[in-house]
């Protein structure tokens, strides 16, 4: 994955190995919690609610303890960089966006926060003229009005503008 | 010949101009959906399949739907190659053993060749495909309507198990991503008594984790993320296919016939069993390296390299579906969204869809023989059209699919909360995926838990608890053996290389 422009490494697999062993560790203890809760034995009328989920909990942590040894053992070659500062940029200019973008469209609607997302990335990332960035951002949220709104009849989530202009 | 009569029948059904427009709409979508990054199969069928609700309702509905479905699948399958030999940028997991001879054959200036070779191949393996589907999946059907809980259960284990003994990935990375998948099928309302569970008091959780957001999330977002790390740019060689260049490339195809009915019946295996398209194909590649007289040329530039893993992939692609439709377990992601939207549309998966939904099962097989020509005229025809997409920058394509991705996550349920969820999943699969965790057995997980879980408390209800309902009878016996078999693979092959190595 490096290629001499992508900087120093961000973090190592080894890092990277860890942090997702202990997220799966976490997850598979949240379901045993939970299921010994409910009933993980053997009731008079069969397996109680928690007795298929327990095990899938218990098995979730003990595979989860070993890919963190197993991660704990890297070495050398295999124990690189899990991403280069570089790459890692690109990333998250992609992941974090998204996630704005996620967290807009309950307030503004799909159509004004897609268009307000190509319009981030055609700008700052593509370097386009703003007629081209407008163009394109709000032609797209256009079109797909047109093909859910219309065509589909399939509604989305709408925000303050339509509500202006009276589109909802 | 029953099976020629149901064919028929089967035919007779697709042939109505509405299934043949939605045949050709769902291909030129899927062949799209391949080429672009972050776009596959599985998550174009994902986000597709919300607009089908309303299209299932229609009497005849269902099989319209499932054709529409089915021949983004194929379109993807076929698409997949298109980028794979033009730009060495595989669209698809199961087009990466294309690049290697494709990349090549284009740089020499023979994109044409190699592009008519991929697409025929494709073809040749669905064919080979469909055939099985059409005269095994009714004796399998009929044999499997026998079938109680134990066995069936017995056969999801069979799966699972598959997947720890055949993935290339580490054994128990494979198996804390399917429990995973388990784990979240079983946050909501527990089947079987009605109690709730995992939800910790918060009612978004009542209905549990759809498996369309996970897709939509893991495939989508997490392949936009895998892309971007590796840079915007798409560097690729142009292409033109006329009539001269694939006729003369069809004359020296059969020339690889041995190679092809090999790499067929290896991607139908594969696909059967859930190995999926992508080991199979890499598979072939490397048995038709291992075989052929030209063999030392592999990866400069043969034809043959092309026509093996193509093969292999489109015809493990084309059987996963035999699974599917006989015992309700998919072979591939894409099947597994499939299965779920069978589910979705009011039909159950399984050997008695070949009783009662007779309309459905001989229409979508009828259905994969034209739409898999059809598939390869489109593609034959349209290639120029389709790389073209791949000139539009990164910058714009990428925030577009994003949308289309959040669209599908939100038409699911109409619940915002899905789309904040696939932006989660889309990061854990960006991590899971650079970190070699197996994505499939924990979508497979999440599709089949309910019904994993369903069989087995039902099977155990039968027995008052005693595990050995698993062994009663021959069949059910041996499944679990063979399971039980595969699922210590890895430690067996582990120690047969450590006493070959301490002997040697």
């Amino acid at each position: 994955m490096s290629d001499g422009e992508g900087g120093r490494s961000a973090f190592s697999v080894k890092t990277a190995e860890f942090v997702v062993a202990g997220v799966f560790f976490a997850l598979g203890a949240i379901v045993m919690y939970d299921s010994v809760r409910l009933g993980a034995r053997w009731a008079a009328d069969g397996p109680q609610p928690g007795y298929f989920p327990f095990y899938v909990g218990l098995i979730i942590c003990i595979s989860s303890v070993i890919n963190f040894i197993a991660g704990a053992m890297l070495k050398g070659e295999r124990n690189g960089s899990f991403v280069d500062t570089g790459p890692l940029k690109q990333v998250l200019v992609v992941l974090v966006p998204t996630a704005v973008f996620a967290g807009l469209v309950g307030w503004l609607g799909i159509y004004v926060s897609g268009a307000l997302f190509v319009a981030f990335f055609m700008r700052w990332l593509g370097k386009y003229a703003w007629w081209k960035v407008a163009l394109i951002s709000i032609g797209n949220s256009v079109v797909f009005f047109l093909i859910f709104e219309v065509w589909f009849l399939v509604p989305l989530p709408k925000g303050p503008l339509e509500a202006l202009l009276h589109l909802d | 010949m029953k099976e020629l009569e149901s064919l028929l029948y089967g035919f007779l059904v697709v042939l109505t101009w509405k299934n043949l427009i939605f045949m050709f709409v769902g291909i030129l979508l899927g062949v799209i959906i391949g080429v672009l990054p972050g776009l596959g199969a599985a998550n174009g069928v994902a986000i597709l399949l919300p607009l089908t609700f309303s299209l299932a309702q229609q009497p005849g509905g269902t099989t319209t739907a499932i054709i529409l479905l089915s021949c983004i699948y194929w379109g993807a399958l076929f698409g997949g190659a298109i980028t794979s030999i033009l730009f060495n940028i595989p669209g698809e997991p199961w087009s990466v053993a294309t690049t290697f001879d494709g990349y090549p054959l284009a740089q020499l200036g023979r994109a044409g060749a190699a592009l008519t070779a991929a697409f025929t191949s494709s073809f040749f393996g669905a064919l080979v495909g469909v055939l099985v589907i059409t005269f095994l999946s009714p004796v399998i059907a009929e044999f499997a309507l026998e079938f109680g809980a134990p066995e069936f259960f017995s056969v999801y284990l069979l799966t699972f198990c598959a997947f720890i003994g055949m993935s290339k990935e580490p054994p128990f990375k494979t198996l804390a991503s399917m429990m995973l998948g388990f784990a979240l099928a079983a946050v909501g309302t527990d089947p079987v008594t009605g109690t709730l569970r995992l939800t910790f008091g918060t009612e978004r959780l009542l209905t549990g984790f759809d498996f369309l957001v996970a897709v939509i999330g893991l495939f989508g977002i997490g392949e936009i993320l895998l892309t971007i790390e590796e840079g915007l740019e798409f560097k690729g060689t142009t292409a033109r296919i006329d009539m001269k260049i694939v006729l003369r490339t069809w004359k020296e195809l059969p020339r690889y016939w041995l190679t092809s009915l090999r790499s067929a019946a290896v991607g139908c295996f594969m696909g059967i069993v859930p190995g999926g398209a992508t080991p199979a194909s890499f598979m072939s590649y490397g048995i038709a390296r291992r075989f052929s007289r030209t063999g030392s040329k592999f990866g400069t530039g043969e034809l043959e390299g092309v026509v093996a893993p193509e093969t292999a992939a489109h015809a493990a692609g084309t059987s996963a579906l035999l699974p599917m439709i006989t015992l309700g377990v998919p072979g591939s992601p894409t099947a597994a969204v499939l299965l779920g939207g069978l589910l979705i549309w009011g039909l159950q998966p399984g050997p008695l869809l070949f009783v009662e939904q007779k309309d459905f099962v001989w229409g979508l097989i009828a259905s994969m023989y034209l739409g898999n020509i059809a598939g390869l005229i489109v593609v034959l025809t349209c290639v120029p059209l389709f790389a073209a997409i791949m000139r539009v920058p990164f910058s714009v394509v990428a925030p577009i699919i994003d949308i289309i991705c959040a669209i599908g996550a939100y038409t699911v349920n109409n619940a915002l909360f899905d789309v904040w969820m696939m932006v989660v999943f889309g990061l854990a699969g960006y991590m899971l995926k650079k970190l070699s965790y197996p994505l499939a057995p924990m979508v497979l997980a999440l599709v089949l838990g309910h019904s994993a879980e369903a069989s087995f408390r039902q099977a155990m209800l039968v027995s008052q608890g005693d595990m050995a309902v698993f062994f009663a009878n021959s069949l059910v016996g041996t499944l679990t053996t063979l399971a039980i078999v595969l699922l210590f693979w890895p430690l067996v092959s582990w120690l047969w290389a450590k006493a070959r190595r301490a002997s040697a």
